[in-house]
């Protein structure tokens, strides 16, 4: 039914928006909670720095990243010499450069998901014996679930998506780093394509639709968990 | 001294406000902190359960500082084992009754899950998610969470605030009840001198962030110079009874005050032995100077004039302290009827008592 050629790109779009929503989970909630709980010089200049991707061209971003982690870049030279990786020109920096398209969009959901947990709760939670980090996990996190789907569903459509970054930072090889939309991009350029360039479009579609109705279930899941009664289900 | 309760000596400004409060509170029943919105005592309970820092002074509980800024100590609210129970009750609504219940529950204080889930009568709501409770359900849950920490000392914060008359008398039942049956020194805050009448050994009197008096319950609601923070017109003194016995063909009940004092009141359905704590409003004694006859008061105690003083707000009328054997009563009258009377201090009179009130309190 897929070709070769799709099902490669399929699984890599896959991959690397699965491993560039993994890479930013952790970071991002960090973020997120600076941005929501604490007051700090400088969080005016993060606030921007992470919302960067946001407003500009995605080629950017990609350049910049090129030129920060590329084998003459800082970052690159050092991953170079101590892990032995390099990033342009690999799968892996395709994960890099969606990550980092997708930054901003998981952070903004999630900081507005900690910003509605009320801070009453963590203050008794603290009464009741519960070290910061412990309220962290039992209280807080599990009140911002809503947000952390939303915001993973937000990141994992822009790394599907994400064109402009990668096709800079990370290029355009076939079972490397050709993407769905790279691969798209790619027929559109070849004559007498067009079926193929169609089948494709329709193919995007339909995972798009699949990662939309999973989050939904998924929150509306946790939002009922809260809210049920005697252990009947309520209505959502 | 070795155990010393709890000590407080903070200073902290708010903005405007600033709390400055220099206390002793006994390392046993229930200390209350009483005064209008805005005196300082919602701040005070921050500062002891350590979810503020002081600007100065200390707090210490027995013998652990909790905070002192000099020594440079700050525990956390984690670690100063002191339980709160917070105006609204603040359960985590991702988790089960149960799930609140033993959240802060350390292994030491297991066995007793059983009898404190009695005890509130909670039992039937453990499987319950917080956000089907009723706001009196709730607010027991959030007391069970509390002292289940197996805390050295118990913080409320007008726990009966959010409810209403029903709830409110229910839930303070419950509350008497732990009162008596855990043997654990609580603080508890309230704008209800009612309230803490039912509830209160020790009184403290808060008022625009300073204290204005702190002592046993009984004298303080003798200071006829606090009537206004007190209740104003519907300022009570105390009196500790004792059920004599009942007379059901009237519908009355015999109390004893002590020896010689009796006082019958409308049918109270307590077992002969029962000590019981009667608030009388100063305005609900009268004053004869010799035992009438043929009159309805049905209470009249042999009492004689301790003190007499103007009333701070009213130059119409003037409070009375009366000695009945050790205890004390306020009575209020007017100016006139004390000149008419020319009652003095010293002298003996009848207490006529009009109306009493019960709160059902065990000893």
């Amino acid at each position: 039914m897929l070709s070769p050629a799709e099902w490669d790109a399929i699984q890599l779009s896959l991959r690397i928006a699965l491993s560039a929503v993994g890479w930013i989970l952790i970071p991002g909630i960090a973020v997120a909670w600076l941005l929501a709980r604490r007051e700090f010089r400088g969080k005016a200049l993060l606030d921007g720095v992470v919302h960067l991707p946001l407003v500009l061209p995605p080629v950017v971003i990609g350049y910049l990243l090129l030129v920060s982690m590329g084998r003459r870049g800082v970052i690159g030279q050092w991953l170079h010499e101590f892990a032995g990786m390099s990033l342009p020109f690999t799968w892996q920096g395709a994960a890099v450069a969606s990550g980092v398209m997708a930054f901003p969009l998981f952070v903004r959901a999630v900081r507005l998901s900690l910003e509605a947990v009320d801070p009453k709760l963590e203050a008794a939670a603290h009464t009741l014996g519960a070290s910061r980090w412990r309220i962290f996990l039992t209280v807080t996190l599990p009140l911002c679930v809503p947000g952390l789907v939303t915001g993973t569903m937000l990141a994992f459509a822009r790394a599907l998506s994400e064109f402009g970054a990668t096709i800079t930072f990370a290029s355009n090889i076939p079972g490397e780093t050709r993407t769905l939309p790279l691969a798209l991009y790619s027929l559109i350029q070849t004559p007498g394509q067009e079926a193929a360039a169609a089948r494709l479009c329709v193919i995007s579609v339909i995972i798009a639709m699949i990662s939309l109705v999973a989050s939904e279930w998924l929150s509306r899941n946790a939002r009922r968990r809260m809210s049920e009664r005697d252990g009947q289900e309520a209505t959502p | 001294m070795t155990t010393t309760g709890l000590q407080i000596s903070v200073k902290k400004r708010q903005g405007r406000f600033t709390l400055d409060a220099d206390l002793n509170l006994p390392a046993k029943g229930v200390s209350a902190l009483f005064g209008a919105s805005g005196s300082g005592k919602t701040s005070l309970l921050r500062l002891i359960a350590g979810l503020d820092k002081p600007d100065a002074g200390h707090v210490t509980l027995g013998a652990r500082a909790l905070v002192d800024t000099q020594g440079g100590t700050f525990l956390p609210p984690s670690r100063r084992r002191i339980g709160v129970v917070f105006q609204e009750p603040r359960l985590f609504p991702h988790y089960r009754v149960r799930g609140n219940l033993t959240y802060g529950m350390p292994a030491s204080a297991r066995p007793r899950f059983d009898a404190i889930v009695k005890l509130l009568g909670i039992g039937h709501l453990l499987e319950r998610m917080p956000g089907t409770l009723s706001g009196g359900e709730a607010q027991r849950v959030s007391i069970g969470r509390a002292l289940l920490t197996d805390p050295e000392l118990l913080l409320m914060d007008e726990p009966l605030s959010g409810l209403d008359g029903a709830r409110k008398q229910e839930l303070l039942h419950f509350i008497l009840t732990l009162v008596r049956d855990v043997n654990i020194p609580i603080v508890y805050i309230s704008h209800d001198p009612q309230e803490l009448t039912a509830i209160a050994d020790h009184l403290v009197v808060l008022e625009d962030g300073g204290v204005l008096a702190s002592d046993a319950l009984e004298k303080v609601l003798l200071r006829v110079d606090l009537t206004r923070q007190l209740g104003g017109f519907d300022a009570a003194s105390m009196l500790n009874a004792r059920v004599v016995g009942h007379d059901r063909d009237y519908g009355l009940t015999e109390l004893a005050l002590d020896d010689e004092r009796r006082l019958t009141v409308p049918l109270h359905d307590a077992p002969a032995g029962t000590a019981l704590r009667l608030r009388l409003p100063a305005r609900d004694v009268a004053l004869a100077l010799a035992a009438p006859e043929g009159t309805s008061y049905r209470n009249r105690l042999a009492a004689r004039v301790e003190t007499i003083a103007p009333l701070p707000d009213d130059s119409t009328a003037v409070e009375v302290v009366l000695a009945l054997g050790e205890q004390r009563l306020r009575a209020r009258l007017t100016r006139k009827s004390r000149d008419d009377m020319g009652l003095e201090e010293g002298q003996a009179v009848t207490a006529l008592i009009r109306s009493v009130a019960f709160d059902t309190r065990w000893r």
